[in-house]
């Protein structure tokens, strides 16, 4: 139980791109790519916003609002996207809770 | 070098997204499988130089591409790498390189993290001394270990590279350990294929499957034991399977390899099928040999398929596997790769894997990449 809770993003909690990625805008897919040892990843529009801000600086709180600003209508739809995508970018290894 | 089951799937959109450069096919060790072409020779002397080499990294960038390898031979011998990392850095490439570690000291290695080294690819043919230094015709595996940790020292990303064979494929297990003492980020066990010195080599390199399976297996238990701390490819090679491999994703759909003299080839493999042309980037800019080349639109897409391929439901998922080993096995290229159990010409491959599991066969020694072994085998070639 504590180990689940563990893994679930909490409001204060600062994320930073895993090292071992590099995480950029790429003019010629006209997106953000993350690129790593053998592979390269074509962000949506969704996640390349939120790992945008996974800068060591915004925490989880910071970048609910700034989202819920630019894309504004439904508040708790975009807060649960943000806490969700947050778990499967970690899962994935793209990013890391700063110490 | 992009290996076999360690590509991720994805469509280019007609983009050369994965760039390899061969630097030059010079190289200290002596591999007996090596894929560099048999007459590598012929590239002594005539290596694209420095402002060559930028500017093809400038028109990759140009035509869409991202990843980027810098291999050879070993690119460790170019006393221009770091330079050229600088400026592929600067175009905003993920930066790879893929070297034996002959080469690469303390200083060397400060330089390329300098100058944008984003990851490191090194080779480790074996966890022992002795065979690791006979395989590869070298005094090198103390050496290799203590790259790969001053590798590890400095923060790069490493993949460790194990080429496996017959010789090495009971080591599985060792090998695991040696790489989560070194703290190595990706194990990946790329199982031999068989072009150019390895083909050469066939008979002696061709492991059993029981042999696979066991290192399937130790793979397997390394996995559970090490969760996330360490990723591990190992992919049952085509020669086992009855499948062919999807090979580049498809002839021309995402990777461009250039050779240490210019030559633009759709994979590091395909100089082998000698009656291509394969244009030069001192002849044409980067985009005519990817978009207008008749070498790259000879197998670009399905049009050039004919049967079993040409029906087959598997056909946008494989892409008939690989044309250089259809035109090495078969003589024609636009034949079913081999590998593939509905080729017709299955058979050359079952019965090599059926020889390699026969306890009565006759091994004969190694022939090592050396010149005067690429001299002897041009003879050979020549009088038939």
């Amino acid at each position: 139980m504590t180990e689940i809770k563990q893994n679930h993003p909490a409001a204060t909690d600062r994320y930073g791109v895993n090292p071992m990625y590099l995480f950029r805008w790429e003019d010629t897919q006209n997106a953000y790519v993350l690129l790593y040892p053998e592979g390269i990843v074509k962000l949506n529009q969704t996640a390349g916003e939120i790992i945008k801000r996974c800068d060591g600086e915004h925490t989880v709180a910071d970048m609910v609002i700034e989202l819920q600003q630019s894309f504004p209508g439904d508040d708790e739809r975009v807060a649960d996207g943000v806490y969700r995508f947050l778990e499967v970018f970690r899962a994935k290894g793209w990013i890391r809770r700063q110490a | 070098m992009p290996k076999d089951g360690s590509v991720v799937r994805l469509d280019g959109e007609g983009k050369p997204l994965w760039l390899v450069l061969e630097l030059t096919y010079r190289c200290p060790l002596k591999c007996p499988w090596c894929s560099n072409p048999v007459d590598f020779d012929r590239c002594n002397g005539n290596e694209l130089d420095t402002d060559e080499w930028k500017r093809v990294l400038r028109e990759g960038r140009e035509l869409g591409a991202l990843q980027l390898g810098f291999t050879g031979g070993e690119p460790m011998l170019r006393d221009d790498l770091e330079e050229l990392v600088a400026e592929a850095t600067r175009l905003g490439y993920y930066t790879n390189l893929i070297t034996s570690g002959v080469g690469l000291n303390e200083g060397r290695l400060v330089a390329l993290k300098n100058a944008g080294l984003k990851q490191i690819q090194l080779s480790l043919q074996s966890s022992d001394r002795a065979l690791t230094d006979s395989l590869i015709g070298a005094t090198a595996f103390d050496l290799k270990i203590k790259v790969a940790r001053m590798i590890k020292s400095y923060g790069f990303p490493m993949v460790l590279n194990v080429p496996v064979f017959r010789q090495n494929a009971d080591q599985t297990a060792e090998i695991l350990a040696l790489a989560e003492d070194i703290g190595v980020d990706y194990l990946e066990f790329a199982n031999i294929q068989y072009y150019n010195w390895a083909m050469i080599n066939r008979e002696e390199l061709l492991p059993t499957r029981a042999q696979l399976e066991r290192a399937e297996a130790a793979v397997k238990a390394a996995r559970e034991r090490l969760g996330d701390r360490m990723t591990i490819y190992f992919v049952i090679p085509d020669y086992f399977e009855g499948k062919p491999k999807a090979c580049m994703n498809g002839w021309g759909s995402i990777h461009l390899t250039i050779a240490p003299d210019g030559a633009a080839l759709p994979c590091q493999e395909a100089r082998l099928m000698t009656d291509l042309a394969f244009p030069t980037v001192r002849e044409h800019d980067l985009a005519w040999l990817w978009n207008e080349s008749p070498t790259f639109r000879k197998f670009r897409g399905l049009d050039w398929m004919r049967e079993p391929c040409s029906s087959c439901s598997e056909k946008e998922t494989d892409f008939g596997g690989c044309r250089c080993q259809a035109y090495l096995l078969t003589g024609d290229a636009c034949n079913t790769d081999p590998a593939c159990g509905k080729s017709p010409h299955h058979g050359l491959v079952t019965d090599a894997v059926a020889r390699a599991a026969d306890p009565a066969r006759t091994l004969k020694p190694l022939v090592m990449r050396t010149e005067r072994a690429a001299r002897e085998l041009e003879r050979e070639a020549e009088h038939g």
